[in-house]
């Protein structure tokens, strides 16, 4: 027997050896992600139901006792206190990721419009503010809209106040102000791939069926980026909501937001469970929610003929 | 038809730095005509539709639409409407809203807007597909709602970017057919840009056929093919036989040629024909040699033998060396007599028109 003739006997036994199971497609598709799964599975999914677990149960100063109640719901959604800082937080996240998308489309409509080869360069640029940790961009906004800050020196400067104001730092705008810088570059991203995904020739068509600049904007441009101000949406307003240090730093006493308190009760409060219960509130509030403002969206970029 | 002209092109150049895309360009397209742009990718066609469109600026010359000048004015003002070569179809819309894209902002009426709509569907067959979604449709499908979308703006001239070329043979040869049927029922100034010589001698009334931002002739499609002016000219429009040939004698429009194989030839001299030295190129496409079979004879008739045979299904090709001629004729041959079955090798004799000889400038 020849030594060819030999490797071709051969090669079915090698074959049998192999278990099916682990060659076919899914199981190598979920050999690929198992990694991605198991620490998900342990960071994510078994925190958040240890959380949901204990927003049932009743913290007894040290010890937790572990009968079920909804005690700590009925206080997350009837005490005026967190009812209110819920709203607050909704609200604020509402109006930051509406300014970050408000002033992220132009950038992202420039750069994917007229960007021309530097399209790159850009998007590079525009990354430049976050080298720096993100504590020190709130502590920089804190510069500029303090007592002695830099906006109170330049409006005096000016002429336009005649002396500091302490209406700048320390409330909702500020916390405003602040996020929606710290979450600009996310909300260019997402409108930037979405206008960079429009056919051109669809915008030359509705000029050449007669559209103007404005109009073919408004008809073409904006609805087919839709998914692109849904996503620059979600990416702001989800983390905004659940954001603690901003309102910390930034927000006095009016700028308190909801995740300041979950933290009080987790921390100095020590009482897990309303904290729990304030979380899985948040997180079914903000659910409905970034729901409610997909559909908004779709519904008026359908509006839209 | 009225001989009144609808599109008049003077002395447009196009140049992107030192490239010129467009050079020097002028050119009368009459109204009610099927014009076609014909050339090779990069040869300025589509540059030229674009700047009839409005979407490209000369940087010289000027391009009017209907005795308008048209400097300065942008495309969505012009009395133009384009078919893309993408089609171009919003996504966002279903057949109807792309239609009556143009007629919202004309402010019709909801009655006359939905009657021209219906019209527009039913010129290109697809009554009944109004509320289908954009994404929904076949390339086919595509392509006349694109169609419609530009006839229910009643153009003065509808532009057309090789709008055939992302269809199967058989829908594009379908589409060529129902193209030229609906230009003659609408009677509007279609210009057509397309590489493909088959669908611009088979659509237009005139062809201009354009090299290196140039035009090179502008002609009806036959003349085009049985007298292309030039050697890129007739090479471009299919194949073509091209023999080395000595001037014996030039006066006017005409001029005898010796050649080698056919004798002695007289000609029309070609308009941009320029004389350098002694030699020239004569032209004869290869179906205008015959295979002559058996004993038959010809008054003109040339002998020589097959070196290579192409099967074509419908037709053969054959090539064929001939004493005296620097190289192998091509003769294309329908196999209703058997040339499928020439062998290589044997001797051949052919026969051939002399009014099928053309002159080229190179």
């Amino acid at each position: 027997m020849t030594a060819p003739a030999e490797g071709i006997a051969a090669l079915p036994v090698v074959r049998k050896q192999r278990n099916p199971v682990l060659q076919s497609e899914a199981a190598r598709g979920l050999g690929l992600i198992s990694p991605t799964f198991i620490y998900a599975v342990i960071f994510l999914v078994i925190p958040i139901v240890l959380v949901i677990a204990n927003s049932f149960w009743t913290q007894n100063y040290l010890t937790i006792d572990r009968t079920f109640t909804l005690e700590n719901y009925r206080i997350a959604l009837t005490d005026p206190i967190y009812r209110d800082l819920l709203m607050r937080s909704l609200w604020i996240s509402l109006l930051v990721s509406f300014f970050t998308v408000v002033l992220a489309y132009p950038i992202a409509f420039f750069i994917s419009f007229h960007g021309g080869k530097h399209k790159g360069l850009w998007l590079f640029l525009i990354t430049i503010p976050f080298w720096t940790s993100y504590l020190l961009r709130v502590m920089s906004w804190k510069v500029i809209l303090g007592y002695n800050g830099v906006l109170n020196a330049t409006l005096m400067g000016l002429g336009i106040t005649n002396g500091p104001s302490d209406a700048f730092l320390y409330n909702t705008s500020a916390v405003v102000i602040t996020l929606t810088h710290a979450w600009a570059t996310f909300a260019v991203l997402p409108i930037f791939v979405s206008l960079e995904k429009i056919d051109r020739s669809l915008v030359e068509a509705a000029t050449d069926l007669g559209d103007g600049p404005l109009r073919r904007f408004l008809r073409i441009t904006l609805p087919l980026s839709a998914p692109g101000i849904i996503s620059a949406t979600l990416i702001v307003m989800i983390p905004t909501v659940g954001d603690f240090v901003t309102p910390r730093l930034v927000g006095g006493k009016d700028g308190v937001m909801i995740a300041n308190a979950i933290q009080a009760q987790f921390g100095k409060g020590a009482n897990w469970p309303l904290g729990a219960a304030l979380s899985v509130t948040t997180m079914a509030v903000v659910t409905a929610m970034a729901a409610s403002v997909v559909l908004v969206i779709r519904m008026a970029a359908r509006r839209i003929r | 038809m009225p001989e009144r002209s609808m599109i008049e092109i003077s002395r447009v150049t196009r140049s992107y730095g030192a490239f010129k895309a467009l050079d020097e360009t002028s050119l009368t397209i009459r109204e009610g005509e099927f014009f076609s742009l014909l050339g090779p990718s990069g040869c300025g066609k589509t540059t030229l539709l674009r700047m009839i469109a409005g979407f490209d600026t000369p940087t010289s010359g000027s391009i009017s639409v209907d005795g308008q000048p048209m400097d300065g004015i942008p495309a969505n003002r012009r009395p133009t409407n384009m078919v893309f070569q993408s089609y171009a179809i919003f996504p966002h819309l279903n057949v109807e809203q792309n239609v009556c894209y143009g007629l919202k902002r004309l402010r019709l009426g909801a009655d006359e807007e939905k009657r021209r709509v219906e019209e527009a569907l039913s010129q290109v067959s697809l009554t009944g597909l109004g509320k289908r979604g954009a994404t929904e449709l076949s390339g086919g499908q595509r392509q006349r709602v694109a169609l419609a979308r530009a006839l229910v703006m009643r153009p003065k001239v509808l532009l057309l970017d090789e709008p055939l070329s992302a269809l199967d043979k058989k829908l594009r040869e379908q589409m060529q057919v129902e193209l030229r049927r609906l230009q003659q029922a609408v009677g509007i100034t279609f210009i057509l840009v397309t590489h493909d010589q088959y669908e611009a001698l088979a659509m237009s009334d005139r062809i201009a056929v354009m090299f290196g931002g140039k035009i090179a002739q502008v002609a009806s499609p036959k003349e085009i093919y049985q007298r292309p002016v030039n050697c890129q000219v007739a090479d471009f429009l299919g194949g073509m036989n091209f023999v080395k040939a000595e001037i014996v004698e030039e006066n006017g429009a005409s001029m005898i040629l010796d050649t080698p194989g056919f004798g002695r030839v007289k000609t029309d001299k070609p308009a941009a024909f320029v004389r350098n030295g002694k030699g020239a190129t004569l032209g004869i496409r290869p179906e205008r040699l015959r295979v002559l079979w058996d004993d038959t004879t010809d008054k003109y008739e040339v002998a020589g033998k097959v070196v290579d045979r192409h099967y074509f299904g419908e037709i053969t090709h054959l090539v064929i060396e001939i004493p005296g001629f620097d190289k192998p004729l091509s003769v294309t041959e329908t196999n209703n007599f058997g040339a499928d079955d020439i062998p290589v090798g044997a001797p051949i004799r052919l026969a051939y028109d002399p009014d099928a000889l053309v002159a080229l400038a190179d």
